[in-house]
């Protein structure tokens, strides 16, 4: 028996331990296909996202590798200029709406929050399983835009080409828009979940930096993507009533798209990268076995990013005519954004400082993570100049950097976390041997991929080109090869993870020996993730406290909530379970 | 360094590129520094950390004020000097000098058109003088291009419907490329032009030469010149002479040739079909290929067009 104090009153609570080998979990309490298409359960909601964003990374990868065969030669290498452009179009749309916005928190954060909150779902289970049928809907008009006459403007839409060409712009955009709201309803649904859903004891400086970053992350989605949406809509009156907003020989100004696009689309840069930020986070403290160093410093450093994010996106537009004093601004804004990221690598670098660190498969994608965040982070330093930006703007330079944040950053941080918490969502471990060859695969094949693209960039060549000048030939080149061994990467973790489903050994509840509040309960979780609301007695992170002290507590009279929710709970006399 | 310099940066050919490549440079091998610094450090901690017994328990560090005051304000301090070199080399390359030679650009699918003081024009050349400012005043007829010199390390977007300007000084004679850095359809990557420097004196007496424009030179047939047109107005960028087909119907073998439109009727490719074509593209297209062609009402001269035409007559 321990007690956890509030600042009101005393609660009495009672350890008990999970079912070793569980009969009924969240994957067989409800079975059939009808079952898994209405659930509310947050877990499947979130693994059908993990299916939906994997399968559009496949095809947004395969879009990307015929754009790097295309580029073998300077000329027509096996496909039609318009091709190309819709290819290169599509290959944006794809991974920026597709997969990059909604892979960590739709899929891993859906998943993972109410657990980590010691809820039994989101706040609004019926709202979150709209998100993803918005999702799905937005997905699939903008699909029909392939095949109903293609779309080439790039994934920018940048007016007045966009509102001039020929295709199904106007689809692709209303598909983007449909896919917008799913995104601003999960960030509702989070918000709400975080501050209102906590298990008792679970104060503001116990919540996990993964559910900061998601609340930050919330914030950024339900602020920023309804500009996207009127943006769009706008797009799509002026292409169907000839309304001129944008167009100037309707009397409209394309700058002022630009501006429009870009409120939502640097931002949107951190909706995709912050919950990344999240997963390093739990990933560094649970293998160097350490509390993170910096807590409040993470935390806060996530919610100046999302606030600062606001203020820095006419940094795209330093060669677009705006007025010399706003470039200036928007470049003082954009080096200050970079410091909150800078204090997170600091933070992250001190925590294995006397840690006890086990280099597994999870933590060893953080490092791959952390050399290509770097790289990323500074060279948009670089960027961020602006005499350096008016001659780097538009090259392969800004492609090489914004892949070194979105692909070296978010997608091995997406790893990480898809390694980290597989066994907890599956049940499975996967083959350990295979996860960390594949991790060294996609690092060296990611480096011969985009280093090249920075140097060609420097030198000047320009992105978005289906030709080019024969002195570039041989850094294309070298990036074509890249790009096959950073494929075949990819195809090994996709064979060794859903191997694991067949032949993979049973997880334990807490294979890594974490002592964040999700690793507590069974793998699998049960439905409603816990038998008993759980009383929070110690931090996620509370590394020098012993395991036993972490088993799921539970109040003796009531529900444990305080009168004032924000209540402190300590521990007392720690037992074991009965 | 001028080795190095050559290995990441195109040679700098204007009178300011070299103040954006020591900044390129500082940046550079600052982040480098840092990137080895903080690596080392990860790898270092990782070694000697790495758990040797499951048993272990680790110390509580929660943070360190100090620290973490130390790695903000120095970043902080590094990157204000970035941003105020930045901002102080950017404003030079900003505002040209009251003297500098003044060259009109039009940016339109797909082709750098240019008009000098005196009436001349060229198309995919321009010409300037070395060792004085030029300034352009840019802008577009249909869609968005910038005009990217990465000798010059400039760059600036070319507005439908707004000026935007852009100034240099060539160090010295010879050519740079130029090119169109945002993307603008079906031809933006073959959309590129030369700056071609000349000595003072060789400046003007090539504009003098070509003062006024659009009228044949003498020792040309018809045909000929309209084929020097077709390549000076980048017709050729998507209209073949060989029989391939490219972003438009080529032009070998079309004259008098029976072609299908889009709206399902006929029509001979005559005279009248050809000049309409250039004029009024958009009112009878070809099926099989995009509607975009730019009209050259106002652009190319009725003997400029008859040549033209006299050319296409000739791939028959």
């Amino acid at each position: 028996m321990a007690t956890a104090e509030t600042n009101l009153k005393k609660i009495q609570v009672q350890r008990y331990e999970p079912e070793s080998d569980p009969d009924q979990h969240y994957l067989n309490e409800e079975t059939g296909l009808w079952a898994w298409l209405t659930t509310v359960d947050h877990k499947k909601i979130g693994l059908m996202y993990l299916a939906s964003v994997t399968f559009f990374f496949f095809v947004g990868g395969i879009m990307a590798l015929l754009v790097r065969t295309e580029l073998w030669t300077p000329a027509k290498t096996f496909i039609e200029a318009n091709t190309y452009n819709q290819i290169f179009t599509l290959h944006g749309a794809i991974m920026v709406f597709l997969f990059l916005v909604p892979s960590v928190p739709a899929a891993l954060g859906n998943f993972f929050l109410p657990l980590q909150l010691g809820a039994k779902d989101v706040a609004f289970p019926r709202l979150n399983l709209l998100s993803y049928y918005l999702y799905v809907a937005g997905a699939l008009i903008a699909l029909i835009s392939i095949v109903n006459g293609g779309i080439d403007t790039g994934w920018t839409f940048y007016t007045p080409y966009s509102s001039t060409t020929g295709g199904a712009v106007t689809i692709m955009t209303f598909g983007v828009f449909v896919i917008g709201f799913s995104s601003i309803l999960t960030g509702v649904n989070f918000i709400t979940t975080i501050h209102k859903m906590r298990a008792p004891g679970l104060s503001w400086d116990k919540l996990s930096l993964f559910c900061w970053s998601l609340y930050a992350t919330s914030i950024i989605q339900i602020l920023a993507t309804p500009v996207l949406a009127i943006t769009l809509a706008l797009v799509g009156m002026e292409r169907i009533l000839g309304i001129g907003i944008f167009d100037p020989a309707l009397g409209g100004d394309p700058v002022l798209y630009q501006h429009f696009f870009w409120f939502y689309s640097h931002p949107a840069v951190y909706i995709m990268i912050v919950p990344g930020f999240g997963i390093v986070s739990e990933v560094i403290s649970t293998f160097s076995k350490k509390h993170i160093f910096g807590y409040w410093a993470i935390a806060l450093s996530s919610l100046a990013i999302a606030f600062i994010g606001f203020l820095v996106w006419g940094h795209h537009m330093f060669v677009s005519g705006q007025a010399s004093l706003a470039s200036m601004v928007f470049s003082f804004l954009t080096f200050l954004v970079g410091i909150p990221t800078g204090i997170k690598m600091f933070n992250w670098t001190a925590t294995l400082y006397k840690g006890s660190i086990r280099v597994a498969s999870p933590l060893l994608y953080i490092f791959g993570f952390f050399f290509l965040f770097l790289v990323g982070g500074l060279t948009g330093i670089v960027l961020g100049s602006i005499a350096l930006n008016v001659h780097l703007h538009d090259t392969y330079y800004v492609v090489a950097h914004f892949h070194f944040v979105m692909v070296g950053g978010m997608v091995m941080a997406f790893l990480a976390g898809v390694h980290y918490w597989w066994p907890k969502m599956t049940g499975r471990m996967y083959n350990e041997t295979m996860a960390k060859i594949s991790c060294v695969t996609i690092f060296i094949g990611f480096n011969v991929t985009f280093l090249p693209q920075f140097v060609m960039g420097s030198l000047g060549m320009p992105r978005r080109y289906f030709n080019y000048i024969e002195q570039f030939q041989i850094y294309h080149q070298i990036s074509t090869v890249g790009s096959y061994i950073l494929g075949i990467g990819f195809m090994m973790i996709f064979y060794y993870l859903i191997r694991s489903l067949y032949k993979g050994k049973k997880a334990e509840p807490n294979p890594w020996g974490s002592r964040a509040l999700e690793w507590q309960v069974n793998s699998l979780p049960p439905l409603h993730n816990f038998h008993h609301t759980p009383v929070i007695i110690n931090g996620p992170y509370d590394y020098h406290k012993p395991m036993d002290e972490f088993q799921l507590g539970l109040a003796e009279n009531g529900h444990g909530h305080a009168p004032q929710h924000e209540a402190e709970v300590s521990s007392q006399e720690p037992t074991k379970a009965e | 360094m001028e080795a190095l310099n050559d290995l990441l940066l195109p040679p700098a050919k204007s009178t300011l590129a070299h103040q954006t490549d020591t900044l390129f440079w500082f940046v550079h091998l600052s982040g480098l520094v840092l990137t080895i610094g903080l690596i080392g450090v990860l790898i270092y901690f990782v070694y000697k950390y790495r758990r040797k017994s499951e048993d272990e328990v680790t110390p509580l560090i929660t943070h360190n004020n100090k620290l973490e005051v130390t790695w903000s304000v120095i970043p902080l301090i590094m990157v204000l000097i970035v941003f105020g070199w930045g901002y102080q080399v950017f404003m030079e390359q900003r505002v040209a000098p009251d003297d500098a030679y003044e060259i009109n650009v039009t940016g339109q699918k797909w082709i750098w058109q240019f008009t000098y003081e005196n009436g001349a024009r060229t198309n995919g050349e321009l010409h300037v003088p070395a060792g004085r400012p030029v300034k352009l005043i840019m802008s577009s007829n249909d869609v968005i291009h910038s005009f990217y010199v990465p000798d010059y390390r400039i760059k600036q977007d070319v507005v439908p419907g707004r000026y935007t300007e852009l100034w240099f000084t060539a160090k010295e004679t010879g050519e740079s490329i130029v090119f169109c850095t945002e993307y603008c359809g079906t031809s933006h990557s073959d959309m590129t032009a030369q700056v071609i420097v000349h000595e003072e004196e060789e400046f003007d007496s090539w504009l003098a030469d070509n003062a006024g424009g659009g009228s044949k030179p003498e020792d040309l047939a018809p045909a000929e010149w309209g084929e020097q047109l077709a390549t000076e107005w980048a017709c050729t960028t998507c209209h073949s002479t060989d029989g391939t087909s490219m972003t438009g119907p080529t032009w070998q073998g079309v004259f008098e040739s029976e072609e299908t439109l889009t709206d399902g009727s006929t029509v001979t490719v005559d005279e009248n079909y050809l000049r309409e074509s250039i004029l009024e593209p958009s009112a009878k297209v070809v099926e099989g290929y995009p509607d975009v062609m730019n009209t050259y009402q106002g652009q190319l001269n009725d003997d400029q067009i008859n040549a033209i035409i006299e050319y296409i007559k000739t791939l028959n």
